[in-house]
């Protein structure tokens, strides 16, 4: 897959959330040539900050050419890109990453997300043609999930109790006995770490989508790498690239 | 008009090489810039034996710049000439790698399995801040910078470029002491000693706790030790530190830098090593430079 570092027009920004901001981009070929589970790299506008932001693709429009980014306000950087208004300009360098795998029509996928973890399972869950649980994890207030409502069964957890069933997605998962055939999930690492442990357990496949401060984004610099079980062909240690050999991983293979 | 520099007899289409640490082997970065407009590519350290790094994370942003602590992490020398050598020498540009090692004995194994490959010149990393043995332990001790420059010299069928740290009190100490131990060229400045902290988490922002800054923060630095070592030594100086720009990569070569690396800037750009070499050119033409040679160390 080609990827490019090209300059886009923004074509939309609102705030879904305290601090979560959804951003269309017009991005052109790009979007043919994105799939669920990659990612893009933002750069901000200011001198002072060098280093690209990765965000996951949430949705990608390939008819018009446009790609979705739903982020948190994590910093500065993030600060930065939610004041870009309809029509301003935007760096972004992508497609990065290898996304998540298909599954065959005849399975039940458990689609999972947790926190900012939720956006790219949306554009994941509008593509797998299978049966779908989306299991939604939240601190407190709920983003996106009635967009997910057309793809499947969609179960929510909120920490606080306030909306869905409290606790973690785990804990829900667990409460309510949500089962399929497979797992994909995108979250924090305390969240993973426990649903590789759980997968394992249920002896299904599980691939998830790993998170790491990055420089360059395209598998140069060795910032952003995650321990595997085994020497890796490519580093010749144990450890991969997250931003190049992933950022999504068979469970089995890395070690949280 | 000539572009065209020489560093120890090798001759480069043009000065613009990469940062070592900053390209990998050329492979990913080869996707953006056809390898074959650069002067050289400066391989990513390579050891005698695979070397895993350090923990996550691994580097953060400053301002103007980053800090990285990724410790040298590579596959080792027989990975890197199975696969790394023969994708370079696809390419018309000239092959320097960088060398890495804990101690003398390390080096001298890289080195040596080196004698025999298509490699153009080496680049000695004694200059390392992230790693506990090797590395800057060799390069902030005149006498140590003496004597392993004099040894990896003994063994090495290549020339050698030797990499200072800028983490010294007087650079043109270091500067001489590896012209004494015989080096055929210098290449500064590595990366300074710096530390961020996450106020937030209230931990340090890397695993490490110090990193390298690199960036256009440490432009001024980088410059001013250029033409320090420049004007103390007669060998040639490659210079490098926070070069984002064909006109950052100008000012080194008016300090005294026959050639430039530049490393944090494919970050920002991944397509900036070729535009930097494009805007040289175009400095050129402007100014009316005829032979980049006269640029070299213009302003004394």
């Amino acid at each position: 897959m080609a990827k490019e570092k090209k300059t886009v027009s923004v074509v939309s920004q609102e705030c879904l959330s305290e601090g979560i901001y959804s951003m269309w981009l017009d991005v052109g070929d790009m979007a043919g040539e994105a799939g669920p589970g990659q990612f893009l790299s933002v750069y901000s506008k200011d001198g002072s900050r060098l280093l690209p932001r990765p965000v996951s693709i949430c949705e990608i429009d390939r008819g018009r050419g446009r790609i979705r980014l739903v982020y948190r306000v994590a910093g500065e950087g993030t600060r930065e890109f939610s004041g870009w208004k309809a029509g301003d300009q935007a760096d972004i360098l992508g497609p990065l990453g290898n996304g998540f795998p298909e599954v065959s029509p005849e399975k039940t996928a458990c689609l999972i997300g947790g926190g900012i973890g939720i956006p790219p399972m949306l554009e994941l869950a509008k593509t797998l043609s299978c049966k779908k649980k989306i299991i939604l994890g939240y601190r407190d207030a709920l983003f996106l999930h009635k967009e997910f409502e057309p793809c499947g069964d969609v179960f929510i957890a909120t920490e606080d109790g306030s909306e869905g069933a409290k606790g973690n997605v785990l804990d829900l998962i667990r409460g309510q006995d949500i089962r399929g055939d497979v797992i994909m999930a995108c979250g924090p690492t305390p969240m993973l770490r426990a649903l590789k442990q759980y997968a394992a357990e249920q002896k299904i496949p599980c691939y998830l989508s790993l998170e790491e401060k990055m420089a360059c984004g395209v598998g140069a610099c060795l910032a952003c790498v995650c321990r595997t079980k085994e020497v890796d062909s490519h580093s010749n240690v144990r450890n991969r690239r997250i931003c190049k050999d992933g950022p999504v991983f068979d469970a089995e293979e890395v070690e949280l | 008009m000539n572009t065209r520099v020489t560093i120890a007899g090798v001759e480069l289409k043009n000065p613009v090489m990469t940062a070592s640490g900053t390209f990998g082997s050329g492979e990913e970065y080869g996707e953006f810039v056809d390898l074959s407009l650069l002067g050289a590519v400066v391989t990513k350290g390579v050891s005698n034996v695979p070397w895993p790094g350090n923990s996550t994370p691994r580097i953060a942003e400053t301002y103007g710049g980053m800090i990285n602590a990724i410790g040298l992490q590579n596959p080792g020398i027989d990975v890197f000439v199975r696969r790394d050598i023969p994708f370079l020498k696809k390419h018309d540009t000239k092959i320097i790698v960088n060398v890495c090692g804990k101690t003398t004995e390390d080096y001298v194994e890289v080195v040596e399995r080196l004698a025999g490959e298509p490699v153009d010149l080496l680049e000695i990393n004694i200059s390392c801040p992230n790693v506990k043995e090797g590395g800057i332990a060799f390069g902030q001790d005149p006498k140590a910078v003496e004597a392993i420059t004099r040894e990896v010299k003994r063994h090495a069928a290549q020339p050698v470029i030797m990499k200072l740290s800028p983490n010294v009190t007087d650079i043109t100490v270091m500067a001489k002491a590896a012209q004494a131990g015989g080096a055929d060229a210098i290449s500064l400045i590595n990366t300074l000693t710096g530390m961020k902290i996450d106020i937030n988490r209230r931990t340090f922002a890397v695993a490490n706790k110090t990193g390298g800054l690199s960036g256009p923060a440490i432009k001024p630095v980088a410059v001013r030790m250029v033409y320090q070592a420049a004007q103390a030594v007669k060998l040639p100086v490659i210079g490098m530190g926070g070069i984002m720009t064909a006109d950052d990569a100008v000012e080194f070569i008016l300090a005294g830098a026959t050639a430039v690396s530049v490393g944090t800037a494919n970050f920002h750009d991944p397509y900036a090593t070729a535009k930097i070499a494009d805007g040289i050119r175009a400095y050129m033409e402007r100014q009316g430079v005829e032979d980049i040679r006269e640029l070299i160390g213009a302003v004394k």
